[in-house]
């Protein structure tokens, strides 16, 4: 009974959850999917290093900073950008996401030298 | 606006009062400035530009290289003359923000046709930089307070003795770069966190990459921010921008880090810096959990999904670290920093971290010398923080609090806390001048109890009162800003006079009074270097204690054995063994080294204490450490260090003592004493017979100070 009564929390966790993100703006969303696609590629090359071993480590250490940096980096955007965050109303957007992509230029730089 | 051209007698000028302010500030900030500078000049004018001390000479070495050969060479480098036959991997180890700092500001000068020589940009690279970090503690303090804070701060840790002392003139070292880069660093993440733009983020990213490139003190960096964060989480002061700033910084800034070659991996290995990515996840958590409870606006259904989430989080966290810590993936805290936190352990385990004498405790002494009334601002200040508390205000009450913490376990770390001190006086300083001045200006107002409306009459008739009753609140502040001004003008006549007498010596370069009176100076070390660059064959090797080897290499350009980089413990037990055994076993030790010269230090001639014979008993530490043959009671009678007639046969028969006390005891050294008087240890020597077989003397300097032996060839057979 106990785990009916979980299994009933989680779905109605779930579909909770499921109403409210229906109602974010779609330019949230997109940025929403790009954090995933890089955490899921970061997860498949975990996978992968865990799978051959890690030597060069520090490709591996460049690859997987890629993908967890670019997530962060969006997510800092997403924050930037939601108009519901009181702190940020007087940040135009345009300036958000020239900072975002001055932040990747340099992260992917860096990552190029550090790659081998 | 009256007032303005009042006070301005040329009426031509006009300046607003906005204008004066501004022109005020650059006067007060450009003339802070010059002061920085200047005031670290004393050892220039007396002696000469010439590099101080020991690790220096690499630093500048390095950076001749640079210049010479360029980046590639540098980055590759590989040094077969120090640590022969082992060779040492320079490009790899070693921090290249001051040697690339002062080859650019060397290529910037030449592009403009000044000829200078690469030594003199060395020279004064770091009173460069102090002006620099006078500077940036401006514009620090008016983020933490305002302006007048931020000028106080500037003057303050212009002339403070804790930064002088490593940033003299000459004192070509890291530390003169590294405290710049920590504060430019520590300024740009709370402008970060105060603004919470991704712009300044990067920004703090660079610096962080440059204190990284500069020192290894940026694990102090990277264990603060975390704990930074920690502390805001905590105390409920969490907010967007934070998560912004710290993300942004903490993960360009370790890729950025990861670039120099010498830090490698340890951002993701080494325990040193496992808090820093501890505090990563827990904000992706935190701040994850805080957007499902926006969504969700339901408590109960939040409270089940945050327990279930937690606890997977928290396991899997500490599952990780356990199984990375005991597997050994994780190093655990390395000694130089697990001193810090067990001041005891070095003594115990590591005997060449403890025989550093900038590795010790620090004494009461040494704060007051080095900060003075800073001492007694520093809690008038935290008070004011407290008072004022901001995200600001709290980073730096913390770094205050963390870096006096460490300056009291190692003296080479008040060097870290000087600038928190500064920046905290300042704010006592700043609000107590304010307010007494405020006080000063008051015109004792009429009551307006009663024309006032119903409300406020009460209030005004009470500050009426308030006025009435303070009748020398206006002397009181005036002789009280006059107090204030004599501590501050006591602070500085301190601080010079600390600076000329106690931190521009360049130790290489010895002064003495003469019996007129007449200045000394004892330039015996060059001596010797250059004897050996001029006099030995091109790879002839040196075999010396490891304090002189950096400046063998650089001035006498000879292969030594061992030198100050002290990476490979056991290669300095052996020459530790060597001077402390017989000198037929030292010869045995000293063929398979293939060793040509010797060179030990001797004060015995002129009364200069930090010679070999008097740092002997490290070396036995040092060398017994790996050699259990080596036993220090077999030096020492009754647990006393003699080298008189009562001292251990040992002591009066290895090495070190006959190298220093050949024909010393046929020398007269003072009037009134026997020959063979040992002025630095003040008897007379116990063997002064001595006769040397496998060695010869080749070289001592005019005041016996350094001296050299040839190792001789092995005999012929027949």
């Amino acid at each position: 009974m106990a785990k009916s009564s979980a299994t009933k929390d989680a779905q109605a966790l779930f579909h909770s959850l499921r109403s409210a993100y229906a109602a974010t703006p779609t330019n949230l969303k997109i940025i929403d999917l790009y954090v995933v696609f890089a955490i899921s590629t970061a997860l498949i090359q975990v996978v992968y290093m865990a799978l051959v071993g890690s030597f060069p480590f520090n490709s591996f250490l460049s690859g997987v900073l890629s993908c967890i940096g670019t997530a962060v980096l969006a997510v800092c955007l997403r924050i930037q950008v939601n108009k519901e965050n009181k702190e940020f109303k007087d940040l135009p957007p345009e300036r958000a996401f020239a900072d975002f992509v001055l932040c990747n230029l340099v992260l992917h730089l860096v990552i190029m030298n550090f790659l081998g | 606006m009256e007032k303005a051209t009042d006070l301005f007698s040329l009426k031509s000028l006009k300046l607003k009062t906005k204008q004066q302010e501004l022109l005020l500030r650059i006067s007060i900030l450009g003339l802070v400035y010059i002061l920085a500078f200047i005031t670290r000049l004393f050892s220039v004018l007396r002696y000469e530009s010439m590099i101080h001390e020991f690790d220096p000479y690499f630093n500048y070495r390095t950076t001749l290289y640079l210049t010479q050969k360029g980046f590639y060479d540098f980055w590759n480098w590989f040094d077969s003359e120090s640590w022969y036959p082992l060779g040492r991997i320079i490009g790899g180890t070693l921090y290249p923000g001051l040697m690339v700092t002062a080859a650019f500001i060397y290529w910037t000068l030449r592009f403009l046709r000044f000829a200078v020589h690469i030594r003199e940009v060395c020279v004064l690279t770091a009173p460069f930089f102090a002006s620099n970090t006078t500077l940036v503690a401006y514009f620090f303090g008016k983020e933490l307070w305002d302006s007048g804070a931020g000028l106080v701060a500037a003057a303050l840790i212009a002339i403070c003795p804790g930064y002088i002392s490593r940033s003299v003139a000459g004192s070509y070292d890291n530390e003169g770069v590294a405290i710049f880069a920590l504060l430019l660093t520590f300024y740009l993440f709370v402008k970060a966190v105060k603004t919470g733009s991704l712009a300044w983020s990067l920004a703090s990213a660079f610096g962080y990459f440059y204190m990284v490139s500069a020192w290894g003190g940026y694990v102090f960096i990277i264990n603060l921010i975390p704990l930074y964060v920690l502390v805001l989480l905590v105390v409920g002061r969490y907010s967007m921008r934070l998560y912004v700033a710290y993300n942004c910084m903490y993960i360009l800034g370790m890729l950025l880090a990861m670039q120099i070659r010498f830090v490698g991996f340890q951002h993701v290995q080494s325990g040193e810096h496992m808090a820093a990515m501890g505090v990563f996840f827990l904000m992706q958590v935190f701040y994850f959990l805080d957007w499902l409870k926006h969504l969700l606006n339901d408590q109960k259904l939040f409270q089940a999904f945050l327990r279930i989430t937690l606890t997977c989080a928290i396991s899997v966290g500490a599952i990780a670290l356990g199984v990375g810590t005991a597997s050994g993936y994780i190093s655990p805290w390395t000694g130089r920093f697990y001193s810090l936190l067990d001041p005891t352990y070095a003594k115990d385990h590591i005997p060449i971290i403890a025989s550093v004498s900038e590795h010790q405790p620090t004494a009461w002494s040494s704060f007051m010398f080095d900060f003075h009334i800073l001492l007694i601002l520093f809690p008038a200040g935290l008070y004011f923080c407290f008072k004022r508390l901001s995200d600001a205000t709290i980073f730096i009450v913390m770094y205050g609090l963390t870096s006096m913490y460490f300056a009291g376990v190692m003296v080479r770390l008040i060097l870290v806390a000087t600038p928190a001190v500064c920046l905290i006086s300042a704010i006592a300083v700043s609000a107590t001048i304010k307010n007494l001045s405020q006080l000063v200006r008051t015109k004792a107002k009429p009551t307006q109890g009663g024309s006032g409306k119903g409300t406020t009459s009460t209030k005004a008739s009470s500050k009426g009162a308030l006025d009435h009753s303070l009748p020398y609140q206006r002397n009181g502040a005036i002789a009280l800003l006059v107090g204030a001004f004599y501590l501050l003008t006591r602070y500085a006549i301190h601080c010079t006079w600390v600076t000329s007498e106690a931190y521009s010596s360049p130790s290489i370069v010895l002064a003495a009074r003469g019996a007129h009176g007449n200045r000394v100076i004892f330039d015996d070390y060059r001596e010797a270097y250059y004897w050996l660059r001029q006099n030995t064959p091109q790879d002839a090797k040196v075999m010396s204690w490891w304090d002189y080897g950096y400046q063998i290499t650089a001035m006498g350009n000879r292969t030594v054995i061992v030198d100050n980089n002290t990476w490979n413990n056991t290669h300095i037990a052996t020459v530790g063994r060597a001077m402390s055994s017989y000198e037929d076993e030292a010869y045995e030790i000293m063929r398979s080294l293939d060793v040509d010269y010797v060179l030990v230090v001797f004060g015995g001639v002129t009364g200069y204490s930090s010679d070999d014979i008097n740092k002997f008993l490290w070396m036995v530490r040092i060398g017994g450490g790996v050699f259990p043959v080596i036993k220090e009671p077999d030096y020492l009678v009754n647990g006393e260090y003699r080298v008189d007639k009562g001292a251990a046969p040992k002591m009066l028969n290895c090495l070190m003592y006959k190298l220093s006390y050949y024909r010393f005891g046929e020398l007269t050294t003072e009037y009134g004493q026997p020959p063979g008087y040992d002025r630095a240890r003040g008897v007379e020597i116990g063997n002064k017979d001595i006769k040397l077989e496998y060695l010869e003397e080749a070289f001592t300097t005019s005041n016996w100070i350094v001296r050299i032996y040839k190792v001789k060839p092995p005999k012929n057979r027949w």
